[in-house]
C-alpha cells in the first residue's frame, strides 16, 4: 500500500527548513564576514562581537532590535508540525511565517543602511536611528532561504501545482534569484540614471545625459563624428548581417554539399567558445597593425605607406565578424539540419528544380534560425568590450564608453547608467522585435518520427560561390589563429622576430623550493582565481539552468509565459550592462558583495544561465513525457522523478552545460572588467591590462595558454560524453517474442 | 507471498475537465466502474477518453466534480499519492535502467525493504513470462517484451486500479491478439480493476466486461459488449461499434412494446424500445440483411466484392445506399440485379429518428 503524503503528520522537508532557519538566526553570523571560510571569526569574539554575532545574540545584547520580528517567522512554523498538509491551518501558518519573515528581512534590509535610515520619510517618522547595519551575511542568507521555502511549502499545501512542494519551491527559488540578480540590479541602474550629484532625483539630470551630443550626434553625415549610440548600432547591425550570411554559408557547406572536410569545418564551432573575444583583435594587430606582418610586407614590396586604417570601424568589424561567425554557424547548422528532408523531397517530386526547392522551401523554413543568428550577432557585438578597446581608435562605442565612465577620470555613475540603458534598449529592442516577428509562426519541422530522407545538395550556381567564400574565410580564420600562437613565441612582434619562450616564462614560471612549489610567474594569481571562480560558477549555472528548463518544459503553472520571458531576458542583457548594474546595486547593503569573488560567481551564473536553460530545454524535449508520468504513477514524487529519471537521462546535456559555462566564465570580459578587484583579478581583465600597456607578448602568450587549457577541457568533455552515451528512447522493434 | 489484487471501484461524479479557458475535454460525466472489472473507454480520437484515464491516474486534475477510488475522494490527490498504476502507450520504460530496476522502481517508494522488493519484482517478471530477463536493458528487448515489462512494472505495486493507454497500438497485428488475451487473463486471474483506453472497437469488444463509448467529451453509452453491439442507444454508437446501416422508417403502431414499422412498402415487427409512433431509424448490421428474401425492401445491386471469407455488396435503395455481407461466396449475385432484401428476426434495432437530418 502506498504511504499517503497527505495524511502524514511529520514532514521532513518542513523540519529541515525550520532547523535551517533557526541555525541561520541563532548560530551563523548575521552580517557579512570577510574570509568567512577561514573560520577565523570563530575564535575572534564570536558569538558576542557585533561583527560576527548571529541575529539572536545581537538582539540579546540589545542591538539591531529591528531584527526581532523575524523571530515570529521562525516560531509560527513550529505550530504547523504535527498537522496534516490538508489542514487549512497548516498552509496558513507557513504562508504567514514565510511572508512575515521574508518580507521583514527585505524591508529592514532596504530601509536601514550604512548611515542609518536610507529614506528621509523613515527618519521623519521614527526619528534619528543612531545605529546602522552592513551587508547581509550567511546567517541572513540561510534565514531568507528558510522563509522563502516555508512560504512555498505553504503555497503548495494550499493545492498549487497539485500540492507539489518541489515544483512550487523550484519556481519560488528561481523567481527570487532572478529578481534579485537580474531585475533588481537593472532597476537600480535605471534609478541611478536620475540621481543628481547631491543625491536627489531629477529628470533633468537624466535628460541632459541622455540627449548628449556625444551619444546621438549625427556629425558623421557631414564629415565629423557620430554619437556613440549610432556607432554601436551601425556596427552591431553590420556584424549581425555579415555573421548571419557567413554562418549560413558554412551551414550550407556542411549539410548540403559534397564537401569532404566537414568535420574540420564543424571544429570551427568550438573556436568562439574557447577564445576570449579580444584575442582576435590582438591577432589582427599582429597582421595589419602599423608593424603587422601584412602591412610590412606590402610596404616593402609595393612601397605602400603603412597607415592606421585598422584602428576604427574596419578593425572592430573584422575582429567581431571573425569572433562571432562561428556562433551564427552554431545556430544555423541546427536549423539547416532541422529542415525535414521529406519537405524538400516532397517539393522535388512536385517538379521544383533544385534552385526552386532551395528558394521556396529550404530558405523560408530557415527564417527563424536566420533571425536568431542575427539577434545573437547583434547582441554579441553590442556587448563586446575587448575588441573595441583594443582596436577602437577613434570609433567609440557604448560598451567602452560605459567602461570609461565608470573607471576613467570622469567617474560618473549616472552617465554609465544612462549609456547602459541605451545599450539595453537596443538589445531588448532587437530581442523583442525578433520575438514579435517570429511570434506565432512555427517552423518546427523536426517531429519525433524518423525521417529517413537525405538533404538535397545545393544547386550548382549557389554551391560554387558558397564553397569559395567558405574556403577563403576558413583560411583567414586559420591564419589568425596561427598568428596568435606565433605571436606568443617571438621576442617583440615586428621589431625583433627571434623565437623565444620568455613571455611564457614571465607569465607562468615556477620554482620548486623546500616549502613546495613557488608560483613566481606574473599570471598565476589571476589564472588560479579564474579557474576557481569558473569551477564554482559552472555547477551552479548548470543547476539553475536545468531546473529552469525542467519547469519550462515539464510543468504548467500560472504566469509561465512571464517566467519564461524573464529567464530568457537575461540572455539579451549585454555583459557590460550586467557589470554596471551589479556595481550600482551590490555596492551597498543589504547585499554588499562588490570586490568579492561572490559577485563574479553570481554574474557568471546569470550571464550564462540562458545557455544552460536552452541546452536543458533542447535535451528535455527529446525525453518523452510519458517517462515522467509513468514514474509519477509508480509512486515517485516530482523530486524523485527529477533525480532518478530526468537527471540520469540528461547526463550528456549536463556535462555540456557544465563545461560550457566553465569555459564561458574563463573567456568572459565584458561584465568581469567592472567586477574584478585587486584580490580577485581574472585572466581576461589581466590580459586586457597588459594590452593597454602595449605588452602584447605577455598578453598573447597568456591568451594562447588559455586557449589550450580550454581546448583540453572541451576535448575532455567530448571524451567523457562519448563514453556516457546512453540509449536514446528505444526504437520499437517489431519482432515476435 | 504473491501478487494480489487490491481492486477498488472508481467513480466519477459530474466530472468536467477544461483546458485553458474554453477547451472542454470532458464534459460533466458520471461513471461507476466496479471493482475487479475490465472497463474500456472507447471512442474516436479527441473524444476525451485519454483525458478521462489520465484523471484517474492523477496526471490531469478535474476542473469540476469529484473522483473516488475505493472509499476515498482522490479528486485533489496528485499521481504520486494515488494507488493507481498505468501502462503507457509508449511503455515509458526507463532506458537507463535494467528490466529489474524498472520493475523495482515503484516498489522502492512503497516502503518495501530490499529483499522484498527483489522478490516481488521477480514474481512480477514471472507473471508476464520474462523470468531471467532482469539484467537486460529495455533497448535489448523486442516490442512485445517491452510491453510485458511495462505491465509487470505496474502490476507489482498491486494497485487499486490498473490503467492501460492504448497498450497494443505499437504492436503488430498478430501480437496484438496474443497480448490482449494475456492482459485479459492476468486481469481475470488476479481480479484487477482495469481501465483500458482504445479506439479499436474490435479490441474493446474482445477484452471488456463493460465498454464506455465516448463522443465529444461526454459518454454516449455504457454497456456490455453484447448490449452495445445488439442494442446501440443511438446512431453514433451503432455506427462506431461495428458497421451498421441506418435506414429511415416510420413506426405505424406500437402495442405491448412491439412496433410495426414501414419502409416504403415493406412492413416489419420488432421491439419498440419505448419509441412512439412516428418517424424513426432502423439500425441493421450488414450480416443481418437477408439478400433475396421473399418479402423485403426492393433494392438494386450496385457492387459486389469478393474478400475471401465472404462477399460484400453495395445496394441501392430508395432511401440511399446499403452495405451487406453474405457468407455465400460460391454463388455470388451479379451487379445490376434487382433483389428483395429482408431483415433477420433478431439484430435490427430501432433508434430515435436522426436529429441532424
Amino acid at each position: 500500500m502506498r504511504t499517503l503524503t497527505t495524511e502524514q503528520t511529520t514532514h521532513p522537508v518542513l523540519i529541515f527548513w525550520i532547523i535551517a532557519g533557526w541555525v541561520g538566526f541563532f548560530l551563523l553570523p548575521w552580517y557579512g564576514v570577510e574570509d568567512f571560510f577561514t573560520f577565523e571569526w570563530l575564535i575572534d569574539g564570536y558569538p558576542f562581537d557585533e561583527d560576527y554575532a548571529p541575529a539572536a545574540f545581537l538582539i540579546g545584547q540589545g542591538e539591531k532590535l529591528w531584527l526581532t520580528p523575524m523571530f515570529l517567522g521562525l516560531l509560527l512554523p513550529l505550530l504547523a508540525l504535527g498537522r496534516r498538509k490538508t489542514d487549512p491551518i497548516y498552509a496558513k501558518l507557513l504562508i504567514a511565517a514565510g511572508a512575515i519573515g521574508f518580507g521583514w528581512l527585505i524591508l529592514q534590509g532596504f530601509t536601514i543602511g550604512i548611515r542609518g535610515w536610507n529614506f528621509e520619510w523613515a527618519k521623519a517618522l521614527f526619528g534619528e536611528l543612531g545605529d546602522r547595519q552592513f551587508g547581509m551575511g550567511y546567517g541572513a542568507l540561510i534565514c531568507a532561504s528558510a522563509f522563502l521555502f516555508l512560504f512555498t511549502q505553504g503555497i503548495a499545501a494550499r493545492g498549487a501545482i497539485n500540492g507539489d512542494v518541489f515544483v512550487v519551491s523550484a519556481i519560488g527559488g528561481v523567481v527570487v534569484i532572478v529578481t534579485a540578480f537580474v531585475f533588481f540590479p537593472i532597476a537600480k541602474m535605471l534609478t541611478a540614471a536620475f540621481i543628481t550629484e547631491d543625491g536627489g532625483y531629477s529628470a533633468g539630470v537624466f535628460a541632459s545625459k541622455f540627449f548628449d551630443d556625444r551619444l546621438w550626434g549625427l556629425g558623421c553625415l557631414s564629415g565629423g563624428r557620430c554619437g556613440v549610440a549610432w556607432n554601436s548600432l551601425f556596427l552591431a547591425v553590420l556584424v549581425g548581417l555579415i555573421t548571419t550570411v557567413l554562418g549560413l554559408i558554412f551551414a550550407l557547406v556542411v549539410t548540403r554539399s559534397g564537401f569532404r572536410y566537414k568535420r574540420a569545418l564543424r571544429a570551427l564551432t568550438v573556436l568562439p567558445i574557447i577564445t576570449p573575444p579580444f584575442v582576435i583583435g590582438l591577432a589582427l594587430i599582429l597582421l595589419f597593425g602599423l608593424s603587422g606582418s601584412v602591412t610590412v610586407f606590402f610596404s616593402d614590396m609595393f612601397g605602400i605607406q603603412p597607415t592606421r586604417w585598422l584602428y576604427g570601424l574596419p578593425g572592430i568589424l573584422i575582429a567581431q565578424t571573425l569572433a562571432f561567425t562561428p556562433i551564427a554557424f552554431l545556430v544555423l547548422i541546427g536549423v539547416v539540419e532541422g529542415v525535414s528532408p521529406s519537405m524538400e523531397e516532397a517539393a522535388q517530386t512536385l517538379r521544383a528544380s533544385k534552385w526552386q526547392v532551395f528558394k521556396t522551401v529550404s530558405l523560408p523554413l530557415m527564417r527563424p534560425g536566420l533571425a536568431n543568428a542575427f539577434l545573437l550577432g547583434f547582441i554579441e557585438s553590442m556587448a563586446d568590450f575587448g575588441n573595441p578597446l583594443v582596436l577602437g581608435g577613434n570609433y567609440d562605442v557604448l560598451s567602452t564608453e560605459i567602461f570609461f565612465a565608470i573607471v576613467g577620470a570622469q567617474y560618473d555613475q549616472g552617465k554609465a547608467a544612462v549609456l547602459a540603458m541605451v545599450l539595453l534598449c537596443f538589445t531588448l529592442g532587437a530581442f523583442y522585435a525578433q520575438r514579435f516577428w517570429l511570434g506565432k509562426k512555427s517552423y518546427t519541422t523536426v517531429s519525433g518520427k524518423g525521417d529517413s530522407g537525405v538533404h538535397p545538395h545545393m544547386p550548382r550556381a549557389l554551391s560554387i560561390p558558397v564553397l569559395a567564400m567558405a574556403m577563403i574565410w576558413a583560411a583567414f580564420t586559420m591564419v589568425v589563429y596561427v598568428m596568435i600562437f606565433y605571436g606568443s613565441v617571438v621576442e617583440l612582434w615586428g621589431v625583433n622576430n627571434t623565437l623565444t619562450l620568455k613571455h611564457y616564462v614571465t607569465a607562468f614560471s615556477f620554482r620548486i623550493e623546500d616549502s613546495g612549489i613557488r608560483w613566481s610567474g606574473a599570471a598565476w594569481d589571476s589564472f588560479w582565481t579564474t579557474l576557481k571562480i569558473a569551477a564554482i560558477a559552472a555547477p551552479l549555472t548548470a543547476i539553475v539552468g536545468l531546473i529552469t528548463a525542467y519547469l519550462l518544459t515539464r510543468q504548467t503553472f500560472a504566469g509561465k509565459n512571464a517566467f519564461e520571458f524573464g529567464t530568457m531576458l537575461s540572455f539579451a542583457i549585454p555583459g557590460t550592462v550586467i557589470g554596471v548594474s551589479y556595481i550600482l546595486a551590490f555596492n551597498v547593503p543589504p547585499v554588499e558583495i562588490t570586490g568579492t569573488g561572490i559577485i563574479l560567481v553570481v554574474s557568471f551564473i546569470f550571464r550564462n544561465m540562458p545557455v544552460g536553460v536552452r541546452a536543458g530545454i533542447a535535451s528535455m524535449s527529446q525525453l518523452d513525457k510519458s517517462l515522467d508520468e509513468s514514474s509519477l504513477t509508480l509512486g515517485a514524487n516530482s523530486w524523485q522523478t527529477f533525480r532518478r529519471i530526468i537527471l540520469p537521462l540528461l547526463r550528456p546535456a549536463i556535462l555540456a552545460a557544465l563545461v560550457y559555462s566553465f569555459v564561458r566564465a574563463m573567456t568572459a570580459i565584458s561584465a568581469v572588467i567592472f567586477l574584478v578587484s585587486a584580490e580577485y583579478d581574472m585572466a581576461t581583465s589581466y590580459i586586457i591590462g597588459r594590452v593597454e600597456n602595449n605588452d602584447y607578448g605577455l598578453a598573447i602568450a597568456y591568451s594562447t595558454t588559455l586557449i589550450f587549457v580550454m581546448l583540453s577541457v572541451v576535448a575532455l568533455m567530448q571524451f567523457i560524453v562519448g563514453r556516457t552515451e546512453i540509449g536514446r528512447r528505444m526504437t520499437q522493434s517489431r519482432t515476435n517474442t | 507471498m504473491s501478487i494480489n489484487s487490491k481492486a477498488a471501484p472508481v467513480s466519477f461524479r459530474n466530472v468536467t475537465k477544461v483546458y485553458g479557458t474554453d477547451v472542454v475535454a470532458v464534459d460533466d460525466i458520471n461513471l461507476e466502474i466496479e471493482a475487479g472489472k475490465l472497463v474500456t473507454l472507447l471512442g474516436p480520437s479527441g473524444c476525451g477518453k485519454t483525458t478521462t484515464l489520465r484523471m484517474i491516474a492523477g496526471l490531469e486534475m478535474a476542473t469540476k466534480g469529484s473522483i473516488h477510488i475505493g472509499d476515498r475522494d482522490v479528486t485533489l490527490l496528485p499521481a504520486t499519492d494515488r494507488d493507481v498504476s498505468m501502462v503507457f502507450q509508449s511503455y515509458a520504460l526507463f532506458p537507463h535502467m535494467s528490466v529489474m530496476e524498472n520493475v523495482s522502481y515503484g516498489l522502492g517508494f512503497s516502503g518495501f525493504d530490499k529483499s522484498e522488493t527483489k522478490d516481488r519484482a521477480a514474481q512480477g517478471l514471472d507473471l508476464v513470462g520474462l523470468r531471467g530477463y532482469g539484467d537486460r536493458l529495455p533497448s535489448e528487448l523486442s516490442g512485445g517484451q517491452q510491453q510485458r515489462v511495462a505491465v509487470a512494472r505496474a502490476l507489482v505495486l498491486e494497485p487499486q486500479v490498473l490503467l492501460f493507454d492504448e497498450p497494443l497500438s505499437n504492436l503488430d497485428a498478430k501480437l496484438r491478439r496474443q497480448v490482449r488475451e494475456e492482459i485479459r487473463d492476468i486481469q481475470q486471474n488476479l481480479g484487477l480493476t482495469v481501465v483500458y483506453v482504445t479506439h479499436d472497437q474490435e479490441e474493446a469488444l474482445a477484452v471488456s466486461d463493460e465498454i464506455v463509448v465516448m463522443r465529444n467529451a461526454s459518454i454516449a453509452q455504457i454497456g456490455s459488449p453484447r448490449d452495445l453491439y445488439d442494442a446501440p442507444a443511438d446512431r453514433f454508437v451503432a455506427d462506431f461499434i461495428g458497421e451498421a446501416n441506418i435506414i429511415p422508417c416510420e413506426i405505424t403502431s406500437v402495442s405491448k412494446d412491439v412496433a410495426t414499422i414501414k419502409i416504403d412498402a415493406f412492413t416489419h415487427k420488432l421491439p419498440a424500445r419505448g419509441l412512439p409512433v412516428g418517424p424513426a431509424a432502423l439500425a441493421v448490421r450488414p450480416t443481418r440483411l437477408k439478400l433475396g428474401a421473399k418479402t423485403g425492401m426492393k433494392m438494386t445491386l450496385q457492387k459486389a466484392t469478393y474478400v475471401g471469407s465472404r462477399m460484400e455488396y453495395t445496394l441501392k435503395a430508395g432511401f440511399g445506399e446499403v452495405f451487406a455481407v453474405s457468407e455465400d461466396v460460391d454463388t455470388p449475385l451479379e451487379p445490376g440485379a434487382d433483389i428483395m432484401v429482408g431483415l433477420d428476426a433478431i439484430g435490427p434495432v430501432l433508434l430515435p429518428p436522426d436529429q441532424s437530418h
